[in-house]
């Protein structure tokens, strides 16, 4: 019954999101407020529904319903609470079902809230939200159905991958797909725009909030997968330029680049079309993202749920979503004002190349990941193109980034003065300096290129301290007064200034650790020592460990440093024993030394010759890894800060007046001439 | 149940996911040796695992590779004969990093392409003098915008 409610509701929830299509644009073409309203209700009544199916498909999951299609194949009663919890987003149904549930909830926060917005433009934006709605939970309605039912009920499920039985599963999942999706309404904005002919300063005022949000959300889950990957692949790696992984990159690297355009549009008034561009751009790549892989278009370890046929129809959808909105960029785009005029040095031409070494990043991201498909799709050859590849290209590229960033913002906007900036950066460029040096000397075997990293990255905490010790006039003005501007800056200041650091803080941390791992493999009886690093090893012993749904050989292992003992972890091996063979993890003893991690893989059994049963042991020290993802959490969380910064708050951009930011006033010469 | 079938086999191949580990007697003795094979393990690609190096992959294949590799380097071939070698055995898709070809002159320029043609645009375009800006303030408001900063700065010191 509650699978049939489930589906009910969602076949309900599809009929409101095109009426929702239909009533929002015939109020815009009408006038009609009461319409509106309706369209309105509509995307408000779409939420509701796609929350009561997904809480049904949840349902069905923990009360492990195998009369379910979905339930039977990704689903059984052993499994622990969480993971069968978890399993209603890891199918590809219940994660469609998921994306249309992020989809409406932020088409209802759009209807719902925004009153002070200029109801045409909030009207079309409604309607885009709706269209987009519809388009996906048609799909999923007659393609991709979790409630389908099954003649003969098994008595059993398969299972969750176990892979996927993990506590990150909870949550990696739907922040990475919050991510994705709150790029949505930023798109339904752009439409809008285009629609309206009109892309001013509270437009962008609207879309910026979005965009912060929509980032935080996806950094944050791009974070929790590259954690996840990292202690459950046992492979002592964050990143590996995987499909998947450039997949969800894109978008960040595009959302980024929107996140500094907006700023412009929204200050200066300039880069209107751009912004537009960038918008319908980056939610492009989140839907790209998204399926390409499930299509089967690409190959990828990560990949699940692969089914070409249905991925056709999600390719189709995703080149009619985009493509409406390019046509529409093309059509209406140079209708556009200029905007603010600039000279050659000033803010604006900084967040302009910002914005070109972004998307020349994203480019290359996405023609390395399609390069391969399309190279046999037009020659027939094989070709592959991995990490070896992207990481020659992409540091670069991203280096001229990060060289410019920490002068961003002490050049002033419309006209700067770029001499001023970098004699101001002098003494970050000192630590820099110092950096490179210290990472190419202490670090062994010596890598220059790490050891450039190491200086990009302190460059870039050091620039943007200098800009925040600028701010607060430290060195110039007594030290309350000091405190005082500090308390006074506003909050997307104080964002900017997290989320500099957090990108410092992450490139320092990956080149130290790219530069100094240190890998050891050694095949150990109990009682045996390795030394690895300035570590040693040793194996105490081997036994059986039963988990709920798995089996496991569990190793004790204790680390010591000098002869001193620094800490002890249990490695498994888990075997999750399956009707059709059997499926092997590895759980890695991770010890937190400082940002240090030891990070032992216990590998599997080897009868010795001897009748003593021996194990390889993989241990790796990864120097200050703490700080990969550290970093992204800080950029997240100056997202988040600036996100409460009062004058994006939604509902209150007009009233903002009195706490429009406090800016110092900058000792800046008269301009004369 | 077929689709079941498809699933767990899509299961089973994540095993293969991760980092393969030797048996460190297979390890060369000559520890330069050893880490230049594992530099080189990274550049080639397991061709039967999909997108994993054979570094990552624990395919059975991906191990008899490694072994070939270390064997070259053991005989003394430099890093870029054991590439060409790979390269003329099994063709281009063996290389992780494409070799610069007219086929592949696309995927390795465009990104550079589009940075050099972006500052080429901006300089071209500060140049045709679209730098005028708005009147500069006249003498009249200079000495007000004067005026009006000495006094936040003495409301500042109050």
């Amino acid at each position: 019954m509650i699978a049939e409610l489930g589906a009910f509701a969602f076949a309900l929830a599809f009929a409101l999101s095109i009426a929702q299509v239909g009533l929002s644009v015939t109020a815009r073409i009408r006038g009609s407020a009461m319409l509106r309203g309706a369209g309105e209700g509509a995307a408000g009544a779409a939420f509701l529904s796609v929350l009561l199916a997904f809480g049904c498909l949840m349902i069905s999951f923990l009360r492990s319903d195998f009369s379910l299609l979905n339930v039977a194949e990704n689903s059984n009663s052993e499994q622990p609470l969480l993971y069968r919890f978890a399993a209603s987003w890891g199918s590809h149904e219940g994660s469609m079902i998921l994306w249309c549930l992020a989809l409406t909830a932020f088409g209802a926060v759009v209807a719902l809230t925004g009153r002070n917005l200029p109801w045409k433009l909030k009207t079309s934006t409604v309607a885009t939200q709706g269209w987009l709605g519809a388009l996906f939970m048609g799909y999923t309605l007659f393609a991709s159905n979790p409630f389908v039912r099954l003649l003969e009920v098994p008595v059993e499920g398969a299972q969750l991958k176990p892979l996927l039985q993990d506590p990150a599963m909870a949550f990696h999942p739907p922040m990475l797909y919050l991510g994705y999706v709150g790029f949505s309404v930023v798109f339904s904005f752009a439409i809008a725009a285009l629609i309206e002919g009109k892309a001013d300063a509270a437009w962008a005022r609207w879309v910026r909030p979005w965009t912060l949000a929509a980032w935080s959300l996806l950094t944050t889950g791009i974070t929790l997968g590259s954690f996840w990957a990292y202690y459950e692949l046992g492979w002592g790696g964050w990143w590996a330029w995987d499909p998947v992984e450039n997949a969800s990159f894109m978008p960040w690297l595009i959302g980024t680049a929107l996140l500094h355009s907006a700023i412009v549009t929204e200050k200066r008034g300039a880069m209107q079309g751009w912004t537009i561009f960038l918008a319908l751009c980056t939610f492009s790549f989140s839907m790209l993202g998204t399926f390409t892989v499930r299509s089967g278009t690409i190959m990828s370890v990560h990949a699940f749920a692969t089914d070409p046929k249905r991925g056709i129809i999600l390719l189709a959808i995703m080149a009619l979503a985009s493509g409406v909105g390019f046509t529409l960029f093309a059509w209406r785009a140079p209708k556009f004002a200029p905007g603010g005029l600039y000279a050659p040095v000033s803010r604006e031409t900084t967040l302009l190349l910002n914005n070109l070494f972004l998307a020349a990043a994203t480019l290359l991201v996405l023609s390395g990941t399609l390069f391969p498909t399309v190279y046999e799709a037009v020659t027939g050859k094989a070709m592959s193109v991995g990490a070896p590849f992207f990481n020659v290209t992409f540091g670069p590229i991203m280096a001229l980034a990060l060289v410019i960033l920490p002068a961003g913002p002490l050049i002033a906007w419309k006209r700067g003065d770029i001499q001023g900036a970098f004699q101001r950066l002098a003494l970050a460029g000192g630590f820099a300096l110092a950096a490179a040096v210290a990472g190419y000397a202490l670090v062994s075997p010596k890598r220059a290129l790490a050891a450039v990293g190491c200086g990009l990255g302190m460059w870039v905490i050091a620039g943007t301290l200098t800009e925040l010790a600028e701010r607060a006039q430290l060195g110039r003005a007594a030290l309350s007064e000091v405190f005082r501007r500090l308390r006074g800056l506003p909050r997307g200041a104080w964002g900017m200034t997290l989320a500099h650091l957090g990108m410092g803080v992450f490139v320092l941390g990956a080149c130290i650790e790219i530069g100094g791992k240190v890998e050891v493999v050694k095949v150990m009886a109990a009682g045996d020592t390795m030394d690895f690093g300035a570590y040693q090893l040793r194996l105490d012993s081997v036994g059986p460990f039963d988990g709920p749904n798995y089996i496991a050989e569990r190793g004790h292992v204790t680390v010591t440093k000098h002869g001193s003992p620094v800490c002890q972890g249990a490695p498994e091996q888990r075997t999750f024993p399956q009707p059709q063979g059997r499926t092997d993890t590895a759980e890695v003893a991770l010890c937190y030394r400082g940002a240090t991690h030891l990070y032992v893989r216990l590998g599997d059994r080897r009868p010795g010759p001897d009748g003593v049963d021996r194990w390889m042991i993989t241990s790796y020290v990864n120097p200050w890894a703490t700080l990969i993802f550290l970093g992204p959490f800080l950029m997240a969380l100056g997202g988040v800060t600036s996100l409460s910064d009062r004058r994006l708050r939604l509902g209150v951009a007009r009233k903002s007046k009195a706490a429009a930011p406090v800016k110092p006033v900058k000792r800046r010469k008269p301009v004369t001439a | 149940m077929r689709r079941l079938t498809a699933l767990v086999t899509a299961a089973a191949l994540m095993v293969m996911l991760g980092a393969a580990s030797d048996d460190p007697a297979e390890h060369l003795k000559n520890p330069k040796q050893e880490a230049r094979a594992e530099a080189l393990f990274d550049q080639i690609r397991c061709m039967v695992c999909q997108t994993e190096s054979i570094a990552a992959s624990e395919a059975d294949l991906a191990h008899d590779m490694r072994t070939l590799v270390r064997g070259q380097v053991a005989e003394g071939k430099s890093d870029r004969d054991v590439l060409d070698y790979m390269y003329a055995r099994y063709g281009p898709a063996i290389l992780l990093r494409p070799r610069l070809t007219p086929g592949t002159a696309l995927l390795w320029g465009l990104p550079f392409a589009v940075i050099v043609g972006g500052l080429l645009a901006l300089f071209l375009r500060r140049r045709k003098g679209a730098v005028t800006l708005e009147p500069v303030l006249s003498k009249a408001e200079i000495a007000a915008l004067k005026a009006l900063e000495t006094k936040t700065k003495e409301d500042g010191a109050s």
